[in-house]
């Protein structure tokens, strides 16, 4: 799980089209700005919370995402919760694979994210929908 | 809610025996509001429309807007509201020009008292609200068709396709690349590489902010496009961080040849097709 401690409230995005995936960039990156991640980190991060914000609208059939700016004593980050309740992943492992895909791209949406950042977090379940939380701190 | 026969009638003979102090508090409310922004002249002559659109609805026994009776006047209040959001008046701007004619009712009936005037007076301010709401939604309803006009041509500007060279495009990408875009992009590029007979063609991702899989896989496909028809496609613009994400995310662009900036693809474009080997000469001979 996630460590830190949040600070201040969080920012909450629904995401029910192609433009609310554009308004998590926006808001992903206004955050990631605020908390001094490099602009390396800033692309990564936002990168990321790209593929995982489409993940949850066209697997997940829409849901929301929550962008919080978090410490944990010793260098400021930014943690992202992407949630849906549309019908989980059955086979995480697989689902992980590199070049595994069920939608038509290029498969490398979800293995690429947890990539990208310093902590990824994943709960789902077959019908129970499926909540992301990844984690990016500055260094 | 709707007005009773009686009401509407009554209404109807207010605003025709008081037309004048009527129209005149009506506009001077909304002149008021406006303070100067639309000329009094035009304003007069929308008030004056509105109230002859009423006067109108009503002397044919409109009880209802959505009456059939009352067709024109929601023609003449569509057209108020969408004049008001062409000229970039707030909703709440627009709908109070029409709620401004329940203060110009209440000042004409001020001095009677009686219940029945009360009375009247709440169903005639309910057929004004009623006014007000189809007024404030005609106005979203243009808003929301000049954005998506806005969207449409943002999207037609944002995608030029640029000779750069004898033989050589350019698409210089700015900002999202979403589906529909890419779309546009790709139809562009070929049509031009068709127009121009051009053997290649140069995508400068300099303005995209973040390459995810989609616009990747977007770019891919282009590339493979082009490729059909016999063109050479070089990505251009990769920034450090923007190579960084693509490496961490695992998208390979195989044997496609890409570049840092325009300026290094241009250079590699026309050395492919000996036009450098002039400049090193020139070079030499200075």
């Amino acid at each position: 799980m996630t460590s830190g401690v949040d600070l201040g409230r969080p920012q909450t995005q629904s995401v029910g089209s192609d433009e609310d995936v554009v308004r998590v960039r926006q808001l992903v990156r206004t955050a990631a700005v605020a908390v001094r991640l490099s602009l390396v980190d800033q692309t990564k991060v936002v990168t990321a919370a790209s593929e995982l914000a489409r993940n949850t609208l066209v697997y997940g059939g829409g849901g929301t995402v929550e962008v919080t700016a978090i410490d944990n004593g010793r260098r400021p980050g930014i943690r992202i919760v992407f949630a849906d309740s549309g019908p989980g992943i059955a086979d995480l492992d697989l689902a992980l694979t590199d070049g595994y895909t069920t939608g038509g791209g290029l498969g490398l949406g979800l293995s690429g994210a947890r990539r990208l950042v310093d902590e990824f977090d994943i709960q789902t379940a077959p019908g129970q929908g499926t909540r992301i939380t990844i984690t990016k701190w500055s260094r | 809610m709707a007005l009773s026969a009686d009401e509407s009638v009554r209404l109807g003979e207010l605003l025709t025996s008081r037309a004048e102090p009527v129209t005149q508090r009506w506009t001077e409310t909304i002149a008021r509001q406006l303070r100067g922004r639309l000329s009094q002249a035009e304003l007069v002559r929308q008030v004056q429309e509105l109230h002859r659109a009423m006067v109108d609805a009503l002397s044919k026994g409109a009880v209802d807007l959505n009456a059939e009776e009352a067709t024109e006047l929601r023609a003449v209040l569509a057209e108020f509201s969408r004049g008001q959001a062409r000229q970039g008046f707030s909703a709440t701007e627009t709908a109070t020009g029409v709620f401004a004619l329940k203060e110009a009712l209440l000042s004409t009936l001020k001095a009677d008292q009686s219940v029945e005037t009360l009375r009247d007076y709440v169903a005639f301010s309910a057929f004004v609200d009623q006014m007000g709401l189809f007024t404030f939604e005609t106005f979203v309803r243009t808003r929301e068709s000049l954005i998506a006009d806005q969207a449409e041509q943002l999207l037609e500007l944002s995608t030029p396709v640029v000779k750069l060279w004898e033989g050589v495009v350019a698409v210089p990408l700015v900002g999202t690349l979403d589906s529909a875009r890419a779309q546009v992009v790709m139809e562009r590029l070929l049509q031009t590489l068709v127009d121009t007979g051009s053997p290649y063609a140069i995508i400068d991702i300099t303005g995209v902010p973040a390459v995810d899989t989609q616009v990747a896989q977007h770019i891919l496909k282009t590339v493979v496009a082009a490729r059909l028809m016999g063109a050479d496609c070089i990505i251009s613009g990769i920034r450090p961080q923007i190579a960084q994400t693509i490496v961490a995310l695992g998208i390979e662009f195989g044997d496609i040849a890409t570049k840092a900036s325009l300026a290094d693809a241009l250079r590699h474009v026309l050395r492919l097709t000996g036009v450098e080997t002039s400049r090193r000469q020139s070079r030499r001979e200075a």
